[in-house]
C-alpha cells in the first residue's frame, strides 16, 4: 500500500507537468488548429531563463520564475506573430513542419547555454521531504500539484466566466463568427501562445527542480506530454487534465511495479509507456477520449 | 445613414461578385435587399461588415460609409464597434455554447453594457431567456434565428444587417420573425434585410432594392414594388395568365455579359 501511494504521488507530480505543457498545445490548437511541435524548446527556453536569472544573476527564486515565464511568453509570441501568423490557412502539415524548425532554432542556442553541466532552477524546494505515514513525498511533489492544480481552476474559470475567455471559445468554435461579434482573432492567436509560452516556463523550471536539474535532455520531458493531449484529444481543455493523469500515472506504476512484475521488459520501460498508452487510446478511440469527433478547420 | 456605394468586390483576385452597387440605409428605416440565389447578396454583407478576407476577397473599388466616413478599410472589430452589426446566414451560433454564453460572446465589444442589453434581449425574445442554460445547438430553427438575431443585438448596433432569417423556417415562424424584425426597428435599430422572401420583406420594409448578378437592377419603395408586375412574376410568385418568358419583360434589363 505504502509503495502504491508512493508511486500515486510520482505520478501526480509527473502528471502536472504534462498538464502545463499539455494545456498549452491545446490552448493554441483550440484557437488556431496548429499542432506547435515548438513546445518542448519553449520549455526549455523557460527553464534556461529561470535558472540564468536565479542563479547567474542571483535574483532570487520567485523573481526569476516571474522573469522567466513573461520571456517565455514574450518568446512565444515573437513566434507566434514572426513564423506561425503568416501562414494561417495554409495546409497543416505544412505549419507543423514550421513549428519543428522553430524548435530547432530556439533549442540549439539554448543548448549551447546550457553546455554539459547540470543547472539548477534555485528552486526553494531542494530534496525536502515529509512523511506521511510511511510515504515519502517530496514538498517538491506538493507545490507541483497545488501549481498544477491551481493553474488548472484559474483557466476553467477564465474560459467558463471571463470575456476574453469566452472570446477565445468562440474563436476556436468558429472563426468568421467570433469576427463578426467584434472578436480580434489575431489578438486571440496571440494570446493562446503567450499563456501557453508562459506555462511552458513553469513546466519546464518543475521539470528541472529534481535531482537531474536542467540538462539538454530536459527536453525530453515536454515530448511526453504529446502522448498526454492525444490521449485526452487534441481539442478538449479537460480531456488535456486527464491526458495527464493518465500518462503521468501510468509512467509511475510503471517505474514502480514493471521491476517485480514484467522484468523482462528491462530497465527503463516506464519511459515506453505513455506511447504505449496512446497507441492503446488511439486504436480504441480515434480522436482521444474527450476529443470532438469532426474537427473542422475554418 | 449607411451607404454602400459604386462597390466592386473581387474573389480569389478573379472572380468578379459585385459590380459597381450603391444603396442606402437611412436611419431608423428597414431596407430591403432582394435577389436571387448567387445575385451576391451575401457578399454585399461581408463588404459592410468586414468579412471578405476570411473569404479571399477584396474591394477593389468603391466605399461604405457611416454618416459619411468611410468604414471599408477597418476591421472587423472595429466595424462592430461603428454600430454595424451582421446577422449571418445560417445562424451560425456556436451550438456548443448555452444561450447564456451566446449572448455573451455578443457583447464582446459592449461588455459594459452587457446587463442592459441582456435584458433588452431576453425582453425582445422570452423564449431565450426559459432556454438560457440550455446548450444552444439543441435549440429549434426558430429559437436558433432568435439567438443570431439576439447575440447581434448584444453589441448595441445603429445599423443590423439581416442575411436571410426567414430562411428554413415554417411560416408561422416567419410572421413572428418578421413582427420581432419590426419591434427592434421601432426600438431605434435601423435594419437591412436581405431575403429571398420578398414577400415577407417588403411587407415591413421601407424601400427595397433588387440585385442582380452583382447590381442593383430596380430601386424603389417596398409598396411600389410589390406593384410591380415583373416583381411580383420573379419574387412574389403572383401571376396572372400563362408563363411570361424572362425576353418579354422590357425594362428589367438583364446585362449579357458576353457582349461586353
Ligand atoms: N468565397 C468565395 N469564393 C468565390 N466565389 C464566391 C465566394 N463566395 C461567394 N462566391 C460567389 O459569389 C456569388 C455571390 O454569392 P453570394 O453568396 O454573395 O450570393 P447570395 O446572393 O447571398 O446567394 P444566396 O441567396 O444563395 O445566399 C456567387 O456566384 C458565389 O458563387
Ligand atoms: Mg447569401
Amino acid at each position: 500500500m505504502t509503495q502504491f501511494l508512493q508511486a500515486t504521488v510520482a505520478g501526480l507530480s509527473l502528471a502536472s507537468i504534462y498538464m502545463l505543457l499539455a494545456l498549452g498545445f491545446v490552448v493554441i490548437y483550440k484557437s488556431m488548429q496548429v499542432l506547435t511541435f515548438a513546445h518542448p524548446a519553449v520549455m526549455l527556453f523557460g527553464a534556461y531563463m529561470v535558472s540564468y536569472l536565479a542563479i547567474d544573476l542571483e535574483l532570487g527564486f520567485w523573481v526569476a520564475l516571474a522573469g522567466g515565464m513573461i520571456a517565455t511568453a514574450v518568446l512565444s509570441w515573437i513566434a507566434e506573430r514572426v513564423a506561425i501568423r503568416p501562414m494561417v490557412g495554409k495546409p497543416l502539415f505544412a505549419i507543423a513542419i514550421l513549428t519543428l524548425g522553430l524548435d530547432i532554432a530556439i533549442r540549439t542556442p539554448i543548448n549551447n547555454l546550457i553546455g554539459v553541466n547540470i543547472r539548477s532552477v534555485g528552486d526553494p524546494w531542494g530534496f525536502g521531504t515529509w512523511n506521511v505515514g510511511g510515504v515519502i513525498i517530496q514538498h517538491r511533489a506538493v507545490a507541483m500539484i497545488v501549481t498544477a492544480t491551481i493553474v488548472g481552476t484559474l483557466l476553467f474559470v477564465f474560459f467558463r466566466f471571463t470575456r476574453v475567455g469566452l472570446a477565445m471559445r468562440a474563436t476556436a468554435a468558429d472563426q468568421e463568427v467570433a469576427l463578426a461579434q467584434g472578436i480580434s482573432v489575431g489578438r486571440i492567436f496571440s494570446l493562446a501562445w503567450i499563456m501557453a509560452g508562459a506555462m511552458a516556463a513553469l513546466a519546464g523550471t518543475f521539470a528541472s527542480s529534481d535531482l537531474s536539474g536542467l540538462t539538454q535532455s530536459t527536453y525530453l520531458v515536454a515530448l511526453k506530454a504529446l502522448p498526454a493531449i492525444v490521449v485526452g484529444g487534441l481539442d478538449s481543455i479537460g480531456g488535456a487534465v486527464v491526458g495527464a493523469l493518465v500518462i503521468g500515472l501510468a509512467e509511475a506504476y510503471t517505474a514502480t511495479y514493471q521491476g517485480q512484475y514484467a522484468a523482462f521488459l528491462g530497465g527503463n520501460f516506464s519511459q515506453v509507456i505513455p506511447y504505449v498508452v496512446l497507441l492503446v487510446v488511439l486504436l480504441i478511440r480515434p480522436y482521444g477520449l474527450f476529443g470532438t469527433e469532426e474537427v473542422e478547420r475554418v | 445613414m449607411l451607404e454602400v456605394a459604386n462597390l466592386e468586390v473581387v474573389y480569389h483576385d478573379v472572380i468578379l461578385v459585385l459590380r459597381g452597387l450603391s444603396f442606402s440605409v437611412p436611419d431608423g428605416k428597414i431596407v430591403a435587399l432582394l435577389g436571387a440565389n448567387g445575385a451576391g447578396k451575401t457578399t454585399v454583407l461581408r463588404a459592410i461588415s468586414g468579412l471578405l478576407d476570411v473569404h479571399e476577397g477584396d474591394i477593389t473599388k468603391g466605399e461604405v460609409r457611416v454618416d459619411g466616413e468611410p468604414i471599408h478599410k477597418l476591421r472587423p472589430a472595429s466595424i462592430v464597434d461603428r454600430g454595424v452589426t451582421q446577422v449571418m446566414e445560417g445562424r451560425r451560433i456556436f451550438a456548443q455554447f448555452t444561450v447564456d454564453e451566446n449572448l455573451r460572446v455578443g457583447a464582446h465589444t459592449h461588455f459594459s453594457d452587457l446587463e442592459k442589453n441582456l435584458d433588452r434581449v431576453y425582453e425582445l425574445f422570452p423564449i431565450l431567456k426559459e432556454r438560457r442554460k440550455r446548450t444552444a445547438g439543441y435549440l429549434s430553427g426558430g429559437e436558433q434565428q432568435m439567438l443570431a438575431m439576439g447575440r447581434g443585438l448584444m453589441s448595441n448596433p445603429r445599423y443590423l444587417l439581416l442575411d436571410e432569417p426567414s430562411l428554413g423556417l415554417a411560416p408561422l415562424l416567419v410572421q413572428q420573425i418578421r413582427d420581432l424584425i419590426v419591434e427592434i426597428n421601432r426600438q431605434g435599430t435601423s435594419i437591412l434585410l436581405v431575403e429571398q422572401n420578398a414577400t415577407m420583406a417588403l411587407s415591413i420594409a421601407e424601400h427595397g432594392y433588387i440585385m442582380e448578378t452583382g447590381k442593383i437592377v430596380m430601386d424603389k419603395p417596398a409598396t411600389d414594388l410589390m406593384k410591380d408586375e415583373d416583381v411580383q412574376e420573379f419574387y412574389l410568385g403572383l401571376h396572372a395568365g400563362g408563363r411570361k418568358s424572362f425576353r418579354d419583360v422590357k425594362h428589367y434589363k438583364r446585362r449579357k455579359r458576353w457582349l461586353s
